[in-house]
């Protein structure tokens, strides 16, 4: 490992669910600026671990840092008021709800002044305004009407609204889990290009994904999860996606060769 | 990078030359049937405006007399309390809840504002405000069975209605207050009672009130944030927690403004009936829920208008006067309005059906 110090990182994380161990003892590190994929088999405890990241979940033991300093999340709205962003499986959009709603959901902007002070009333211009303007960063405007409802929206339109939210708030860390797994080629494609460009802004991403080839064309370094711990940490230039899914699957042993730097 | 390309399977490159336009399709032809649909789905509240507007017409031609200022405002002074119930419930229903125990806390609430002024000698204005808190403080209990305890809602409201029913006849020793006893000693307390007359058209405050209300409401709910969040909750649940919303406190919140509104309601309901009875709207519970279905708000949570309800609640009443005027007998009132529900909720999954 280098000297820099991760944005993110937990050590020696246990999570027990009755008898069933989820989390055994496990490591993880996010560096600044990079793409992290966490791969591992089902039932590997990729989920329970990112969810003790992102406060969904409060692990039995260890310790995660964030920046270098020791966090203790119980909610994932601590967690996000952090600045880790988690964009979850099924989006947590209201799909009755507008865009901008949606992209404000739960962190609104008020009026000023007595308006906004006294009755409380949204700044519904302000919040449109940085809606379209974060979604046309993002390449998303495909979408015609930034007052329209999420439900008529395509999938991968949702899932783009779901990372320009994230990528608008997450201050420190974006954590995308199986951001693909319900998308179609293009609409794949598409949102890897926004995981890119989220990322060329600096931004450190947790991805989670089954999907090898989306892993093996993003990923800085992928954490190899199995058994409920970091199996290790493989460079996607070093090894190949056979050598990712023998490691995960436990038909090979980690060697020096695939290792990230 | 492209090292990993080519040594894996690759199946994007056919990509770029894929159609990159933005998907454009000549408008479907809908018909009259479709676009109607397509209206409705974009405004919810039309379709009780349509039907209140219709029956208005209609028993303006069938019945005599129903189409005078003085009949149409006398339907707005029956609805009212009504209104302000269904004001309540729509706010419970949104949240994807039911609120079995509206009428049984207005009546209770009723009882305790009477009891307080009359018998114990409270002023007046103290034994309202403290009718008001005990309005919001049912809510509370409500909502915290429903949050903390994780009850449906539909038990916990089925509990909480023979409760309040109970302490209600406890208050009250199951005796009402007359009318000459509230005029001698808390006037105050039949304030949305009295009338006023704009032209031919014979007004009460507790009109008014309704309309109030529910205008504030359609504010909070359309231009805050916590009404953002009472339609999220009712949309997704899990969604709008995950999104950050603290869903408990939204929902607590929800059961005591509705919890309140009932208290407003009892207040406006000793104006209307005179007194204070303890077994009088009997009928309310369902009826409020009645003019919320009738009004379009989804009783899975999350969508329709607040503003809904009370045409909802005026078409219910149009249709009683209008029945009652053209000499039909009541039985026929109860049939329409159940016909009506059922039209109604059809209606509204008929909308539902149509994407985009």
């Amino acid at each position: 490992m280098s000297a820099r110090q991760p944005v993110l990182s937990g050590r020696g994380i246990v999570k027990n669910y009755g008898r069933v161990t989820a989390i055994d003892n496990a490591d993880f590190d996010l560096y600044p600026g990079e793409i992290l994929a966490v791969i591992g088999d089902n039932g590997a405890g990729k989920s329970s671990l990112i969810k003790t990241l992102s406060g969904a979940v409060v692990p039995d033991e260890g310790e995660i840092r964030l920046n270098g300093e020791q966090v203790h999340f119980t909610s994932p709205i601590e967690a996000r008021e952090a600045g880790i962003e988690t964009v979850y499986q099924n989006l947590a959009l209201s799909p009755a709800l507008s865009i901008a709603d949606n992209m404000f959901l739960g962190r609104e902007i008020r009026k000023e002044g007595f308006a906004g002070k006294y009755l409380r009333m949204l700044d519904r211009k302000a919040m449109e305004r940085i809606a379209r303007e974060k979604l046309s960063d993002l390449g998303l405007m495909t979408i015609q009407n930034i007052g329209q409802t999420v439900e008529t929206l395509s999938g991968g339109q949702r899932q783009g609204v779901a990372v320009a939210r994230a990528a608008a708030f997450g201050s420190k860390v974006i954590i995308l889990d199986e951001p693909t797994a319900a998308l179609g080629v293009k609409e794949s494609r598409k949102v890897l290009e926004l995981i890119q460009d989220v990322r060329s802004r600096g931004m450190p991403i947790v991805l989670i994904s089954h999907n090898m080839p989306h892993v093996f064309e993003v990923a800085d370094r992928i954490h190899v999860h199995r058994l409920g711990k970091r199996l290790c940490v493989i460079d996607p230039k070093l090894a190949s996606m056979n050598d990712a899914v023998a490691l995960m699957t436990g038909a090979k042993t980690p060697e020096k060769s695939m290792m990230a730097a | 990078m492209s090292e990993t390309k080519s040594r894996d399977n690759d199946y994007e490159s056919s990509l770029k030359d894929s159609d990159r336009a933005v998907a454009a399709f000549k408008p479907r032809r809908r018909g009259a049937l479709g676009t109607a649909q397509h209206f409705l789905h974009g405004s919810p509240t039309m379709v009780p405006v349509i039907v209140l507007l219709l029956s208005v017409a209609a028993f303006g031609i069938a019945a005599p007399n129903f189409f005078s200022a003085f009949n149409l405002s006398l339907i707005m002074q029956q609805v009212a309390i009504v209104g302000i119930l269904a004001a309540a419930q729509s706010l419970v229903i949104l949240t994807a809840g039911i609120d079995l125990s509206v009428a049984a806390v207005m009546v209770m609430i009723s009882v305790i504002m009477g009891r307080l002024s009359v018998e114990f000698g409270i002023p007046v204005p103290v034994a309202i405000l403290l009718g008001l808190v005990c309005g919001a403080g049912t809510g509370l209990l409500n909502g915290l069975l429903v949050t903390k305890v994780r009850l449906p809602p539909f038990i916990t409201t089925l509990g909480t209605w023979n409760i309040f029913l109970a302490l209600n006849y406890y208050f009250s020793n199951r005796e009402t207050i007359r009318s000459q006893t509230l005029d001698a000693e808390a006037p105050l307390l039949k304030l949305f009672g009295e009338r006023f007359t704009i032209g031919g058209a014979v007004l009460t405050w507790g009109v008014v009130l309704m309309v109030v209300i529910f205008v504030v409401l359609w504010f909070v709910l359309n231009r805050t944030a916590w009404g953002r969040h009472v339609y999220a909750i009712g949309d997704d649940k899990e969604a709008a927690e995950l999104a950050g919303i603290r869903t408990d406190r939204t929902l607590v919140s929800v059961y005591m403004l509705a919890g309140g509104i009932c208290a407003v309601a009892a207040w406006a309901s000793i104006g209307r009936v005179g007194s204070v009875s303890p077994t009088s709207f009997f009928e309310a519970n369902l009826e409020s829920i009645t003019a919320v279905v009738i009004g379009g708000i989804s009783l899975f949570g999350g969508r329709g208008s607040i503003m809904g309800p009370m045409i909802g609640a005026l078409i219910v009443g149009v249709f009683n006067s209008g029945l009652r005027l053209a000499g039909v007998d009541v039985l026929w009132q109860l049939f329409a309005t159940g016909w009506l529900i059922i039209i109604a909720v059809a209606i509204d999954q008929w909308i539902r059906k149509v994407s985009s």
